[in-house]
């Protein structure tokens, strides 16, 4: 069950970040896919690029990006095996599997920090038309944080959210198994 | 106190009562419940408003957008006249949409906006204005609110009775104020009677693009034809002309055509027109006139020459038209939302005259005819007149409606808006207006589906009104209130132009329908720049194409040497721009013509000659972020036949 959820993260975005301003009362924002960056509305991830050229933050390339490639592959084969501890499997694959799983969403959300702070710290200071002494511009790995005119929210989508419920369900069976073995 | 000195005392205390009376009667403006009318009027910083109101430039020949109930200006969209403020007029893409017959015209005299309909309520689709002095019609997008059309009205002098709509948008009709020659010929101007004509066009409106077409022309006598208004209804299918100077005087008309005690209101039923068109009755004539339209996805006009137009004769296609008469040169002619009623406003009488659409029906069935007038027969008037209303005020003109059974007319004359009741003709309400309204609105007020809210009065005469501006001032609008059974005065406001008729129409039916911005992937401008990397200068003999981006915040290329003095130089700008309101603007320094103001995803051309060898400078012109003022380039003129090559 907890591996067909993954499924979600196929068709939703994982993570969601919004900016607004002043000037964008609509809001601004980029989803986070498995297997891309896109805007929230059409044109958002290009407005979002322009608006970061004025701090000389690195365009956002969905192609540059290496993880998005292998992504789609590793939750595949998350799902597959996945359905093959429930189906066969005895508890100490469902631990290892687990602990794979956990392992990777770690990996993941630290190599998604990472990303945020290289983009939000790594400035071309020298084509940079607004530079202002110390001023980084990471994004909040979860809520919200006020950058300049833009205030900045980030949060997992509902694909992000059904890779969450699906480490939930995997701990909640290893739960139960590991129960259903101690003495009454 | 001897009594000589009571009569004295007593006298002075007369005067003084009398003065002080007399200075209050003065104060015209509400003073009790003026904090009730301001907050009726308070759209909140960031509300909207309940209505757009269009309204009419007059001589500016464009169209004003208002907010009702605030009476903030939006905006004026250039139609009939150049605007170099964004270039409309003067840009390669629109300044074909000013063509005509007589050769590009930058101006007109724009008088009444009239909004689409479906089954006689207002779409907010399009919306038309006529040009009254070089005889056109536009139709204006309500998406991108831009002027998308404009066709020429050939045999016609005066295109002042138009363009009223039918219930469906089937038609927008005009009228010829002036009566001409047909076709135009070299005869005295005391030959008015014999050579002098009017002509009534239907003009087709394509109900999926809006484009329009001239179907047919009515030739009628030679009378000054004033106003129009479709049927609805069970008058849908039906057309009412006003007219006036059928004397057919040509000279001090103030006088000589005011003689006659009832002029005309033609009645067209133009379904029966269809008819005889199908049964080949038209026929077709020569005639000279343009048809320009802006192609959606390349913004650029495309203007067509037309040589011919269909032409029906009243005395070939019985049943066609009728007089009804009117008394007395009637201006406006009104028909109520129930289609029944066919409101005359007798300009100078002091009455308003109602027609009825079934007794007329009726009349015509039974024959009651008092004589024909150019061979188009002239009905009995007590046949036809449902009622009439009196003492409406003098000098009544336009009347709309609220669709809860009132009707409300101008009275010029005397400046007031008097509001009667349809039926019984009696007289309910009045209300002064500052100072002598023409035209009067009410959203909705002349379809079949009013929203009888507000009344717009739209006023010839500023006067004291507002802070003085010298010698020229604004013209006056009065927002009423007519929600309730008195009228309410609420708000007065200055307006751009001069406004004649306006529209009104629920916000809710365009604002969520607005354009943005134009997709670059759909722009299919011939000169497009779709990338930066795309940018480039091309010489072809002497004339130089500049294919140029913006950006936030650049141009590209943005330093262009090669240039020579005789050059014909194009600068076709491109904002890459996909954000909405981020238009850039492009200057160049001695241009003649205008700036250009570049919508997202659009391009648009400017021409320029270099006069001067020297280097010049280009910008922006619209504040498009904090580094607006960086965003700039030079261009290099060198003599002619210099050696300078091309680079950017």
């Amino acid at each position: 069950m907890g591996a067909l959820l993954l499924i979600g993260t196929y068709f939703f975005p994982l993570w969601s970040i919004t900016v607004e301003a002043p000037q964008y009362p609509e809001g601004l924002g980029i989803y986070i896919r498995i297997n891309t960056v896109d805007g929230h509305a059409k044109n958002d991830l290009k407005n979002l690029n322009i608006v970061n050229h004025y701090i000389g933050m690195q365009e956002i390339v969905p192609e540059s990006i290496p993880e998005l490639k292998y992504m789609p592959a590793i939750v595949g084969f998350l799902i597959v095996s996945g359905l093959l501890v429930a189906w066969k499997g005895g508890k100490k694959t469902l631990y290892l599997w687990l602990a794979f799983f956990s392992l990777l969403a770690l990996v993941g959300l630290i190599d998604f920090y990472l990303w945020n702070y290289d983009f939000g710290h790594n400035l071309d200071t020298e084509h940079a038309a607004i530079q202002i002494e110390g001023m980084t511009y990471q994004p909040p790995l979860f809520g919200t944080k006020t950058m300049l005119n833009f205030v900045t929210t980030s949060l997992p989508s509902w694909g992000g959210i059904a890779a969450f419920a699906s480490i939930f369900m995997g701990f909640l069976a290893a739960f139960l198994s590991w129960r259903d073995k101690q003495p009454v | 106190m001897n009594k000589t000195m009571m009569r004295v005392v007593g006298v002075i205390l007369v005067i003084a009562t009398f003065l002080l009376i007399s200075e209050c009667a003065k104060k015209d403006k509400p003073i009790l419940g003026s904090s009730d009318a301001a907050s009726a009027v308070y759209v909140a910083p960031g509300d909207y408003d309940e209505f757009y109101a269009f309204t009419s430039g007059g001589f500016s020949g464009q169209l004003g957008v208002y907010g009702l109930p605030s009476g903030r200006l939006f905006r004026e969209i250039p139609v009939f006249s150049v605007d170099p403020e964004n270039g409309y007029g003067f840009n390669e893409e629109t300044k074909d949409m000013l063509k005509t017959s007589f050769g590009h015209i930058p101006w007109d005299d724009s008088h009444h906006p009239e909004l689409s309909q479906t089954d006689g309520v207002t779409d907010g689709r399009w919306i038309f204005i006529n040009g009254n002095n070089t005889p056109r019609i536009a139709r204006i997008d309500l998406k991108n609110f831009e002027t998308a059309e404009i066709i020429e009205i050939p045999n016609s002098g005066g295109n002042h009775g138009s363009p009223f709509i039918t219930q469906n948008s089937e038609y927008v009709v005009a009228s010829t104020r002036f009566s001409v020659p047909i076709p135009q010929a070299d005869v005295p101007i005391s030959s008015y009677k014999e050579n002098f004509s009017g002509t009534l066009s239907f003009i087709k409106v394509n109900p999926d693009d809006g484009h329009m077409n001239i179907e047919f022309q009515i030739m009628v006598p030679g009378y000054d034809y004033d106003l129009a208004s479709g049927g609805k209804g069970p008058s849908h299918g039906w057309a009412f002309f006003s007219s006036y100077n059928t004397e057919q005087a040509n000279t001090l008309l103030e006088v000589n055509a005011s003689k006659n005690d009832k002029d005309f209101i033609a009645a067209v039923n133009w379904k029966l027109a269809e008819k005889y068109l199908a049964e080949g009755k038209g026929h077709k004539q020569p005639a000279d006139y343009y048809h320009n339209y802006m192609d959606h996805n390349s913004h650029s006009a495309v203007s067509e020459q037309k040589k011919s137009v269909t032409v029906l004769y009243p005395a070939e296609c019985p049943g066609l038209i009728y007089y009804l008469p009117t008394p007395k040169s009637p201006h406006g002619v009104d028909v109520d939302p129930s289609g029944e009623y066919i409101v005359g406003g007798g300009k100078l009488a002091a009455v308003v005259s109602v027609h009825s659409f079934s007794k007329m029906i009726k009349a015509i069935e039974d024959e009651k005819f008092i004589g024909d007038a150019g061979g188009i027969p002239v009905l009995d008037y007590d046949a036809t007149i449902a009622g009439e209303v009196t003492n409406v005020g003098l000098g009544p003109l336009h009347t709309e409606f609220d669709g809860k059974g009132y009707a409300y007319t101008s009275a010029f004359i005397t400046s007031e808006v008097v509001k009667w009741k349809l039926g019984t003709w009696e007289i309910v309400d009045r209300i002064p207006s500052y100072y002598s309204i023409g035209h009067l609105m009410i959203p909705g007020g002349g379809s079949m589906k009013p929203w009888g809210k507000y009344l717009v009065a739209l006023n010839k005469m500023t006067k004291d009104r507002y802070l003085s501006t010298g010698p020229e001032l604004a013209h006056a609008a009065q927002l009423i209130d007519i929600s309730g059974e008195k009228m309410k005065l609420l708000l007065d406001f200055p307006t751009v132009g001069e406004p004649h008729y306006a529209q009104g129409i629920p916000a809710d039916l365009i604002h969520p329908n607005t354009t943005k911005i134009y997709e670059l992937e759909n722009n299919t401008h011939p000169y497009r720049t779709l990338s930066e990397k795309e940018a480039r200068v091309e010489r072809k003999g002497n004339e130089v194409h500049v294919y140029m981006t913006t950006i936030r915040t650049h141009f590209k290329p943005d330093n262009i040497e090669g240039i020579q003095v005789g050059d014909v130089v194009y600068f076709h700008v491109t904002n890459l721009e996909q954000d909405w309101d981020i238009p850039h603007g492009f200057a160049m320094q001695g241009a003649i013509n205008s700036e250009l103001l570049v919508m997202p995803g659009a391009t648009n051309t400017l021409r320029w000659e270099p006069k001067k060898v020297g280097v010049f400078p280009f910008y922006c012109t619209d504040f498009c972020s904090a580094l607006h003022q960086e965003m700039q380039g030079y261009v290099r003129v060198s003599p002619k036949g210099s050696k300078v090559p091309i680079s950017f």
